[in-house]
Parts: C-alpha cells; structure tokens; sequence
C-alpha cells in the first residue's frame, strides 16, 4: 500500500481557470459601452436583470425549498417605489433603488409570516396571491396612476446623467453590476454556515432539525433577502423601461414564469444553472420571439421536457459528463498518491 | 337590503368557487398534487362549451353532455401520459410541468381563440330571475348554487360509498400497499383526474355562461379556486363549498364599497382567515 | 418433484447506489411453508418488496408459477395471486375494517375466502367491521391485515414480520391459527426475526445475512449453531 496524504479543498482546477476566464469576460463587458452597438447594451442589460432575477429565484427555490410563482409581487413593488420615492420623495434613483430594496425587505415580513403557514405546492401559489393584492393594491392608488400606470418624469430621468449615451451606459453598467452583486452574494451566502444549513435543509428537512438548524428562521431569512434584492432588481427594471404600470409591474409571465424557465433549462440548484439557462432563453427569444404565443407554447413544453427528461438542466448535463465545477460549493478530498491523482468530489 | 343582497348574491358566486375548487380539492386528497393548470384547464372547458353550443345549437346545459365527457377523457390522458411522471417525494417537478401546462394551454387557446372576449349564450336563463323577500335572483346563479352543492354531494358519495372511492381513499393512504391490492395506482390517479375535469368542465361552462371569457383568465380563477380550498381546509369538500361562499361574499360586499375592490377584498379575506385559522375553518388532513 | 410456485433466481436488489440483495437464489415448494430468517438489515423486507413487484427487478430473476413475473408491476403480480401481509401491518386508515377487508378481494379470485370466512376466522372483526381500522389493538389490525391478504385468495401468501410490536400472547394465537389460514394448497412465505416460531411452523428455512443466502435446510434439521452462524456471521 502506499501512503497516501489528503488534502482538503474547495478549489477546483475548473474554478481555477473558470476565475481568470471569468475575469477577462468580465473586463470586455464592462468594456461594452466602447464597443456595442445601443441595441446590443441594451438587450445585455436585460439579461443581466433577468440573470438576476433567476439567481434570486434559484436560492429560493433550488436551495430553499420555497418555489414561488409570485416573485412578481417585489419585481413590481420595487418598480413602484422608485416612482413613488423619486417623484414624490425627491430622492436621486439611486438611492430609490437602494431604499426600495429596504421597502421590500419589510413588506417581506408580514408576507412571510403569512405565506409560511402554506406548505409546497400551496406556499407557491400562496405567493401568487400576494403578487394579486399588490397589483390591485398599488392600481388604486391614483397618484401613481391607478390601473393606467405612469411614467417617469423627465427631470429625475435626466438627474442620472445628462446626455442619452451616458445613461445608457450607466444603465448598463447598473445591469451588469447588480447581476454581479445577486451572483457574488448567492455564492458567498451557500458558502457561509447559514449556507450550508441552507442545502442540509434541501436535502433532507428531517435530519436537518434533528441536528438543531432552525428551518423556519433559516427559510426566513432567505425570503427577506431575496425579497429585498428582487426589489431592488425590480426598481432597476422599471428605471431602464421608464413607465410602469400594475399589468407590466406585476406580470407573473414576465417576472416569474421566464425567470423559472431560465432555471429549470440551465439547471436547479445551481449557481452555475441560471447563467446558462439566461443565455438560452436570450437566445430562444430573439430567434423565436417573432412567432408571439407559438413561441410561449414552446418554451412551457421545453421547460416540461427538460423536468421530466433532464432535472438537473443543461448544467446537470455537463455535470455528469465532465465533472465540472466553477462554484466550488462543496469540499474535495484530493488524495495525492502521484503526480497525477484522480480526485474525488465528495459534496460537504 | 341592499348589503342583504349583496350577501346573497355572494353566497351564490360561491357556488361557482366552489365548483372551480373541487376538482383541484380531489386531486390534491388523491395524489397530493397541486395543478398550476388547474384555471386554465377551467377555461378550456369554457371554450369547449362554446364549441359544441355554437356548432351544434345546443343549449349549453345539454352541451356538458359532451364537454364532461371530453373533458374527463382529456384528464385522464393528461394524467396518464405526462402528470404520472411528475409524482414522487420531489415537489418541484408536478408544479413546474403543471406551470409549464398552464402556459401552453393559455398561448394555444390564444392561437386557436384569440384574446376576443366570448360567452357562451343560454337564451332566457342568462337573464330570468325570480324574486324571493324583495330580493331579486338570477336564475342562473340559483342553478349554479344547486349544482354545487350537487356535484359536491355528489363527489362526497363516490369517495364514500363506491369501489372507486374506496380505490381513491385506499391509494391516497398508502400507494405501495395499494398495488398489492392489485390497484394500478397510475389508473387510479388518471381516472382521479378525469372525474377532477368532468367536476372542471361544469365549472368551465357554467362560468361561460354567467361572464364573459378570454384565454388569460385561468390564473384569476386557478387562484379563486385555491382560496377556497384553503379557507375551507383541506381534504374537506363541504369545506371548499363554505369557502368559496365567504370568498364570494367578500367580494360582492367589497365591490358594494368600491368596484375596484371586489377581487381585492376576496384576497383579503383569504388573508385573514389564514392569518387567524392557517388550517382552514375545517380542516381535514394536513398537507 | 412439480415445479416451485416461486423461484428466485440470482436476485439482485438495489435502493439507488445502495445494494440490497445479492445474488440470492431460493425456490418455494408448492404447498409448503417457507421461513426466511435474518437479522435487522439482511435484505428480508427488501426480498419481499422484490417479490411483490415494489421494487422493480432485471428480467428472469423470479418466476411464479412457471411465469417470469420481474418485470411485473405489483398490481399484475397480486392479480395472478400472491398476496403480503405488510410489516407493521399498514392498514387503510380511511377506510373501515370492513371496507379494508373488501379491498383485498376487489382482485375477484374464485377461492374459499370472503368476509364471511374471515368472519369466521376472526369473529371479533365483524363485531368491529364499521370502525376505523386504526382505532383497533395491534392484535386485531394484524387480524385485518391476515384477512385482506386472504380475501384475495392467494396461492401464494407472504407474511412480513407478523409478530413484530405483539403482545407475547397475541403471537402465540396467530401462529396456533396459522395452520387453519395456510391450508387447501395455499404456499407460504414467513418472515420473521422470531427463529423458534419461524422454525415451528415451517417445513424449510433460508437465513439471510448481508443480502445474501447464509443458510438452507429442513426446519427440523438445521442446527441451532448453523443458525448461530448463519445469522450473525460467526465464523
């Protein structure tokens, strides 16, 4: 026999390379404003938000357990408190964006204490309800148009910066940077002990309480915050589309049933999955989207294909073929024999 | 009189709730599975009715003689060919397949229909009413009501007192044992879900005929069928049945303040309830 | 000799990674009472979900009655007449005692068991047949569970562990009434933790030890420390 020594990491060749290829990307998208046309920036700032959205929906749903099909109720609240506090609080969009991430952190609250008492199938459409009584809620209040909508005016349009270019620009760039931010913030979180508590949990409630984790207050944290961070995803969304009204602020097929197919295509549970699955939905839309509902009906029955056929999505695919991680999320034991020694993932 | 009426009114919306509510009670007692598709498959009844009443002449009450069949049959292939493969111990996969369904359904009723508003038209029982305490009620929401209450008796009998319920009751206990009764649980749960949409189909046609219908309604009734559900509390139809009344009588009371607040005081009572009661006023099972 | 109503042939069984049973070889004679022995984890519930079709199986591992039933599913293996008494018994809770009763004849076999039988069998069920199953002692829910498996007329009857949570006493009426139940050509498989009553009312005994077949013999026989070894792997 020979003597082995392990060591135990959660680095991995792939992440390794994936980090400074990552980086360059990195570099060349923040570059965009330099190089792409204002069709193009515009369409990556979309799928930055949307990226967003679907990381936020993967750590619900992917790792805490809660799927909800009504993220919509903060996308859209946090569309109409940047008008509300920009208009009639005065405030520069940034810090509306910021505070409206504060806003849906604390209408979360009451929420969750609410919708928590749902189990599985009935907290999601539980949250459905929710997103209603906000649509309907905020289509009552006059000032902010009713039913009707209305739109951002032009002075605080122009307090973000003066000349179009550079909005668009810094548009962009609060796209890219709050993509980054939700991304960052997802991993480093499952990294974190509350993070690993997190997939004990997924993967099996029962031992995870047996071994003393507190599954309600760990569920409720992760609702606020992704609560929190959806608003303010929300509020960036309706500051690029500049008019907002209760049907597009709270549009479940918008804001929630793109943003699960994203995840279910790239893969659930995740981090990895949600940047794939943008790309492909991207992809699919601006070839397909010309056919309108042709086009909805084929991406329901690919989401359903891919459930059934490939649970684990596009990135499960390559999982199981490449072993292949860029978000070390688990630890590894490497045990090294010789120079070249097979490692073995073990998922901690 | 007229806060009188409107609870009256109310009470016979709730009937419709009800019948929206009871087959997505059904198939969550039978197989726990939660349809996401459940409204919309509400309004692919609607428009069916509208099919057969508008190519055939039918009365649309003799038209569910066509429409419950069909639709039963469209259950149980639904079930046997794509929800069978959902069910396990993982939630996500019914709910996500059901979602994935509810928008193909609502983009090709879309295709076929369009987003133009249809009704299914029933002569004289759109409008007859009679008056009753000086309180005028339509005939059609009387025969909504009666039809509740029926198709719920009527379900409740079938789970009681027929080899099929007691199929249905002894598979939702315990599904390995059931098999070795020699119940095929894929059939039990197909045939579930086709008494689950012939109970839809009902629904789908009667809702028809009371307003006017386009293909993105399904999630509004999905939802309203839910509320009552849980109001009433689970695995308890007679339950469902109260529960849609209190849901159609806080509407019919909150569009008395504000007619913008119909839908949202029907919410809102949800909302309380579950606050104060989480189990429903008359739970059964726990889910 | 005839054939064995029930042959295994090589059976392996897996729960995902894990496996369960390995290579296990082992016949049932026609009319005979079989006891199958082993200690917690041995594989013996998992044997019977194999047979039973709750577990699926690779093609040609089981024959019944001259038919390979592993690729069955349960219901069409309990239709061709092999019935179980679960472990811990697993009633119906929503049903009646009478209505579980029913549901275990519902296969429609021709034979000598109906309610009125199992009545007879076990008259303190028809004094109990409108309650709920679960509100009856432990003894009794194991009487329904006899009769459930019997209503179906099985030519092959399995019991899983039927002594497990029972008063010493209760035990030792079931296994007095077992001769009467197994009767008229009925085959049986017992399998129980309990080796003196397993060996009293048997003709042949298997042990299972870690998935695979440690022992076989004559229930009268075998010795105590073959069985000793058998069953706890003391070489």
């Amino acid at each position: 026999m020979t003597t082995q020594t392990h060591t135990i990491t959660r680095s991995s060749n792939a992440a390794r390379v994936a980090a400074v290829i990552g980086a360059l990307v990195l570099i060349v998208l923040i570059a965009a404003p330099w190089w792409a046309g204002r069709a193009d920036m515009r369409l990556m700032g979309e799928l930055f938000l949307y990226l967003a959205l679907a990381s936020l929906w993967n750590l619900l749903a992917g790792y805490a357990g809660l799927v909800s099909v009504g993220q919509q109720a903060f996308v859209g609240f946090g569309g109409y408190m940047l008008f509300a506090l920009t208009i009639f609080g005065g405030l520069h969009p940034l810090a509306a964006i910021a505070l409206a991430g504060m806003l849906g952190a604390l209408i979360s609250v009451p929420v969750a204490v609410l919708i928590f008492r749902l189990r599985g199938a009935y907290f999601a459409i539980g949250t459905w309800v929710i997103a209603e009584v906000f649509r309907l809620g905020f289509a009552q209040i006059s000032a902010l148009g009713g039913g009707s909508g209305s739109s951002l005016p032009v002075a605080i349009v122009k307090s973000l910066a003066d000349k179009r270019a550079m909005r668009e620009s810094l548009s962009y760039w609060l796209a890219l940077g709050a993509a980054i931010l939700v991304i960052t913030a997802v991993y480093l979180f499952l990294r974190s002990r509350k993070g690993l508590a997190l997939t004990a949990i997924r993967d099996n409630e029962l031992a995870a309480s047996s071994l003393g984790i507190d599954i309600w207050r760990t569920k409720f944290i992760v609702y606020v915050v992704t609560s929190a961070l959806t608003a303010m995803i929300g509020a960036l969304i309706f500051l690029q589309k500049l008019r907002i009204s209760p049907d597009a602020a709270f549009n479940v097929n918008d804001w929630t049933a793109f943003v699960i197919f994203i995840v279910v295509i790239g893969g659930i549970g995740t981090i990895e999955g949600p940047i794939i699955g943008a790309l492909v939905f991207f992809a699919l839309r601006e070839t397909l989207a010309d056919l309108g509902t042709i086009y909805l009906m084929v991406l329901g029955l690919v989401a359903i294909v891919m459930m059934l056929k490939a649970p684990k999505g596009i990135w499960g695919l390559i999982r199981s073929r490449f072993d292949l991680q860029i978000f070390p999320l688990g630890y590894r034991v490497i045990a090294s024999e010789g120079p070249t020694s097979p490692e073995t993932e073990k998922e901690a | 009189m007229e806060w009188l009426n409107a609870v009256v009114q109310g009470t016979l919306l709730g009937g419709l709730y009800a019948l929206f509510a009871a087959g997505l009670s059904l198939i969550f007692g039978i197989m726990r599975l939660v349809n996401i598709a459940h409204g919309d498959l509400i309004v692919l009844g609607a428009y069916l009715g509208l099919v057969v009443t508008t190519s055939t002449g039918l009365h649309p009450l003799l038209a569910l003689a066509f429409v419950v069949p069909a639709m039963a049959l469209i259950g149980y292939a639904l079930q046997r060919g794509l929800l069978n493969q959902t069910l396990g111990d993982d939630l996500l996969p019914p709910l996500l397949v059901t979602f994935g369904l509810s928008v193909i359904l609502q983009n090709g009723l879309l295709e076929v229909f369009t987003a133009d508003p249809q009704k299914i038209s029933a002569g004289a029982l759109e409008t007859a009413s009679i008056s009753a305490g000086g309180l005028s009620l339509g005939i059609l929401p009387v025969l909504t009501f009666a039809i509740a209450i029926a198709v719920i008796w009527g379900l409740q009998w079938t789970f009681y007192h027929t080899a099929l319920g007691r199929a249905f009751r002894a598979v939702s206990d315990n599904q390995d044992i059931a098999q070795l009764m020699g119940l095929n649980r894929r059939h039990i749960f197909g045939l579930a879900m086709a008494l689950a949409l012939g109970v839809t189909a009902i629904a789908g046609v009667l809702l028809g005929i009371r307003t006017s219908f386009d293909p993105s309604i399904g999630s509004g009734r999905l939802i309203f069928g839910f509320e009552a559900v849980i109001i009433g509390g689970l695995g308890n139809l007679w339950g469902t049945l109260v529960g849609g009344v209190i849901l159609g009588v806080a509407q019919t009371i909150g569009a008395k303040f504000d007619p913008g607040w119909q839908i949202l005081a029907g919410h809102v009572a949800f909302l309380v309830i579950l606050a104060i009661r989480p189990n429903g006023l008359f739970p059964r099972v726990s889910a | 000799m005839p054939d064995p109503i029930l042959k295994m042939q090589g059976l392996n069984a897996h729960y995902g990674d894990f496996q369960a049973l390995y290579g296990v070889d082992m016949d049932v004679a026609q009319g005979e009472i079989l006891a199958i022995i082993g200690a917690n984890g041995a594989g013996k519930t998992t044997l019977m979900r194999s047979i039973t079709g709750l577990l699926s199986n690779a093609p040609g591992q089981i024959t019944y009655e001259n038919e390979d039933i592993s690729r069955l599913r349960a219901d069409e293996i309990a239709a061709r007449g092999l019935a179980m008494v679960p472990e811990g018994r697993q009633l119906f809770p929503s049903l009646s005692v009478r209505e579980n009763l029913i549901i275990g004849g519902q296969i429609g076999r021709k034979g000598p068991w109906d309610l009125n039988a199992v009545y007879k069998l076990f008259p303190i069920l028809e004094e109990r047949k409108d309650q709920q199953s679960t509100s009856l002692s432990g003894g009794q829910q194991q009487m329904v569970a006899i009769g459930r498996a019997l209503m179906a007329n099985p030519d092959l009857i399995l019991f899983d562990e039927i002594s497990l949570g029972l008063a010493p006493i209760i035990i030792k009426d079931i296994y007095e009434a077992l001769p009467n139940i197994i009767g008229e050509g009925m085959s049986a498989v017992i399998v129980e933790q309990d080796i003196t009553k397993a060996l009293s009312v048997s003709s042949r005994v298997y042990c299972l030890q870690e998935g695979r077949v440690s022992l076989e013999g004559g229930s009268d026989t075998v010795s105590r420390e073959d069985i000793s070894r058998a069953y706890f792997g003391i070489e």
